[in-house]
Order: structure tokens, then sequence, then C-alpha cells
């Protein structure tokens, strides 16, 4: 990691998992998505830092949580590139990519004004049903859309 | 108990479909028959639509079941606020099964997957109706005596008409050649021609709609061209009398050519046709009523053996 060459933008955390190079605008996106406001651990956010790759990034650094894979699945829609980081013992232990979950639940809104999901107080269901496309399925109302056009909740 | 719910048509297999046609078949020989003297049928209309509470309750009657229900939202507690898991969650308490209709995408997929009663899907907004579908089929199998290898022509608005929508993917089953008629602003949308390739579905497309297309035909199924579908009132204005059908179109077709609408009609279907033997909308809409008994009897677990020793 270029991290370890030069002084650490973020400090470094001796256990639990790094997210780096979240797209900016997607950051908050992402902490939203893992609940990171509801968790005890020390967490650590670095918001429009310098990244080659990507002009202006994100990162995030939980102390003490490893996720499940499902969980981290979640932000494929806002961060589909993100790098996932697990450190031990303040090294990199894995690496691990992201993949867009086959079922997406309680994560974005359905586009039809006239969905249910709208319109009463539960969680939204989409199937991916076209990956490289980005095509989502509402499990509802069985409209389709393109993961570009969704809102996060 | 496994959810028996019916919510979408594709649910149904083929075989599922036969032997859903075949149970209507018995109610036609016989539509009275107390297989459902100790239920009670819910029919929650969110929104109205009195044909086909009509004839979902008739369905119910003449299966000696007791009904209960709304026809009318703005006299239940929706307005008041009530979601609609509290109105299902309450009636659930009072009933065997519920029939719903309402104007929101998914609510009967949701309400099925929260009831501990079967929910039967009377329409939710521009989504689903399969109890229209299968009374569809049920038409064409009991006027052409089969499914398969027919030639089926969609009038109309094929763009926005759920029932030629639910129709054509429910007939993938049998390989149909399908002729969607249609003006260039109502074409059948690509998802659905797409769905027809995928299927390995034959289609053909026209824009004239004279008696020469439909010569061919085993199944003319006319839809409502309707006046709000269009941005262009011009366009409307240019096609809105091409898409009718008259008794003198109907001299080069088959003898046993038959005529489908789901009904209401306003003039896509010039009244001189009314007297041909080739017009079967309003049988069509009685044949409803066989469809619906068969759905509700299935959704309770009744098999259609039981149905046959039930006389």
């Amino acid at each position: 990691m270029q991290e370890n060459k030069k002084e650490l933008q973020v400090a470094a955390i001796e256990n639990g998992t790094v997210i780096d190079h979240i797209p900016a605008d997607k950051l908050f996106s992402v902490v939203s998505i893992l609940k990171l406001a509801e968790m005890p651990n020390n967490i650590t956010i670095g918001f429009n830092l310098d990244s080659k790759k990507i002009g202006k990034k994100g990162i995030i650094k939980i102390a003490g949580k490893y996720f499940e894979e499902e969980e981290l699945d979640k932000i494929s829609l806002v961060a589909p590139h993100a790098h996932i980081n697990i450190i031990k013992d303040y090294k990199i232990i894995e690496k691990k990519s992201i993949n867009m979950p086959h079922e997406l639940v309680g994560i974005v809104k359905c586009n039809n004004p006239k969905c249910i999901t709208n319109n009463e107080p539960m969680k939204t269901r989409f199937t991916l049903i076209d990956e490289e496309q980005g095509i989502l399925k509402c499990h509802y109302c069985e409209k389709e859309q393109n993961k570009e056009d969704v809102v996060i909740l | 108990m496994a959810n028996r719910s019916l919510v979408a048509i594709e649910e149904y297999s083929k075989e599922k479909i036969l032997y859903m046609l075949e149970m209507a078949k018995e109610f036609e020989k016989c539509p009275n028959r107390k297989i459902l003297d100790s239920k009670i049928v819910a029919t929650l209309f969110f929104e109205p639509s009195t044909r086909t509470r009509l004839s979902f309750e008739t369905a119910a009657n003449r299966l000696g079941a007791k009904v209960i229900g709304f026809t009318d939202p703005k006299v239940t507690s929706s307005t008041k606020g009530e979601s609609l898991k509290d109105t299902i969650m309450m009636v659930s308490n009072y009933a065997d099964v519920i029939v719903m209709r309402h104007y929101l995408e998914g609510a009967a997929r949701y309400a099925s997957e929260i009831a501990p009663v079967p929910i039967v899907n009377a329409g939710d907004g521009a989504n689903q109706h399969p109890s229209q579908t299968m009374l569809d089929l049920y038409s064409i199998y009991k006027t052409q005596g089969t499914l398969e290898n027919l030639n089926i022509y969609m009038v109309g608005d094929l763009k926005y008409g759920r029932t030629v929508h639910s129709l054509l993917m429910a007939m993938r089953h049998f390989n149909p050649t399908f002729h969607f008629v249609a003006p260039d602003e109502l074409k059948m949308p690509d998802e659905y021609k797409l769905y027809c390739r995928k299927n390995g579905i034959r289609y053909e497309e026209h824009r004239d709609f004279n008696e020469d297309v439909i010569a061919d035909a085993d199944i003319i199924y006319m839809t409502r061209v309707q006046r709000e579908r269009f941005t262009d009132l011009m366009e409307y204005e240019k096609v809105k009398n091409v898409y009718i059908l008259h008794e003198q179109m109907l001299h080069k077709t088959k003898e046993t050519m038959k005529i489908l609408h789901p009904l209401p009609r306003v003039n896509e279907i010039a009244y001189d046709v009314d007297n041909s033997p080739k017009a079967y909308y309003f049988q069509q809409a009685k044949n409803g009523l066989y469809a619906r008994q068969a759905i509700i009897c299935d959704v309770l677990g009744i098999t259609l053996d039981e149905v046959r020793n039930n006389k």
C-alpha cells in the first residue's frame, strides 16, 4: 500500500476493517448503508482525500469489526470498486472485493411512485436480474430499473 | 400450510394452467356446489371494480361461501390512515381467503407475504390481474379445443394493456403465433418482444387493421384505444377509427375464429359484430365465473378430484 510510504492521511488501526477508494460523494451513503452511526466501535472517516485513481476519495476505518460478506456487498450499488482490507496487528491480512448481491433488501427505493413500497411502512426488495447492465427488478411492483437511477434509502 | 396465494400468472406452470382449466370446466358443468359451505371469502376492493367484484362474489356464493368485504375504500379505515398490513391482518382474523383489488402495484404480493390466509390478486394497479388471464385462457381453450399452435391477434392498445401482456406470457407454453396490431404510439413494448424472442414465440407486427390482416386468426383479442394514453392528440384523432372491428371485416376469417375483449368496450367493436357467432366477449365474461371458482378452491387447497367428487 502506498499509505506505508508516506504519512497516512488517516491513522492506522490495529485490528478491523478498512474500506478504501470510496468515491467521495458516496462516502456518506456507505456510512448509512453499513449503519456505522449505530456502532459502538472506534471509527475513523476520511473525506475528500486525494486519490490518484479517483480524484477525491473517502476512506473508513472501523476498529475491531469484521463484516460478513453479505453486509459489505450491500455497498456495491454506490461503491462497486471500493477496496476492503482486513487488518490484524496493523497488517493487511486479507483483501476483498465487492460483489453485487443477488437480492437487495431495504437498501434502495423503488422509482415507481405507485409501488406499494413507497406507500406502506415496509422494506423494499429488489432482485438483480442483469448484472452486466445493472438492472434491478422490484419484487413487489415488478418494475425493472437501472441501478444508476435508484435512490439509496 | 404453504402459501397458496395467487398473485401473478407467471407462478402457474403449464401443467398448473391446464389443471386449472379442467377445474373451471367442472364448474361450468355444474356451477352450484356447496364445497365452501363453512368458509368465508373476503373481497377487499381498495379501488372500485364492479365487474371483477361481482364475478368473484358470484363465484364465492355459488360455492356456498359467505362473502364479507368492502367495495369502496372510502368507507374503510384506509381513509383514516390505516396501513394495508393492518387491514389485511384484521380481515385475516375473520376470513378464510382474501380476494383483493388495490390501486398500488405490488400490494397483493405484499399482502400474500404477511397474511396467514391465502390472497387472490384481483388486480394491483397496472401490474397483475391473473384471474383475467385465466378466464382469457379458458375462453380460448373452450372455443378452440386446445391452447396449442394458435394464431392470436392482439389489437389496439398493446403498450399499456395489462391483459395482453399477461396473456402473452401465459401463452408461452403453447407455441402460439402472435400478431400485434397497433398504432405506433401504442405498439407492443420492446421488453415483450424480447420476451417472445427469448421464448421462441413467433410474432408479426401490423399497423393496418383490415380483413386481409386478420384472415388467418384463430383468436382476435380486442382492446380499447384510450384517448388519455396519447401524448399527441393529433395522433389519436388519426388512429381512433382505425382499430375498430366491423362485421364486414369478418368474412375472410375462419369459421372457428372467436373475438375476445376484456370489457368494457367503448367503440372498438362495432355493435353489428355482436350478432356474429364469432363474437365471444360476453361468454368470455361468463367464463370468468368458472375460472374464479377454480381459483378460490385452489388457494383453499381443494383439489380437482375433490371438486369432481362433489356433485
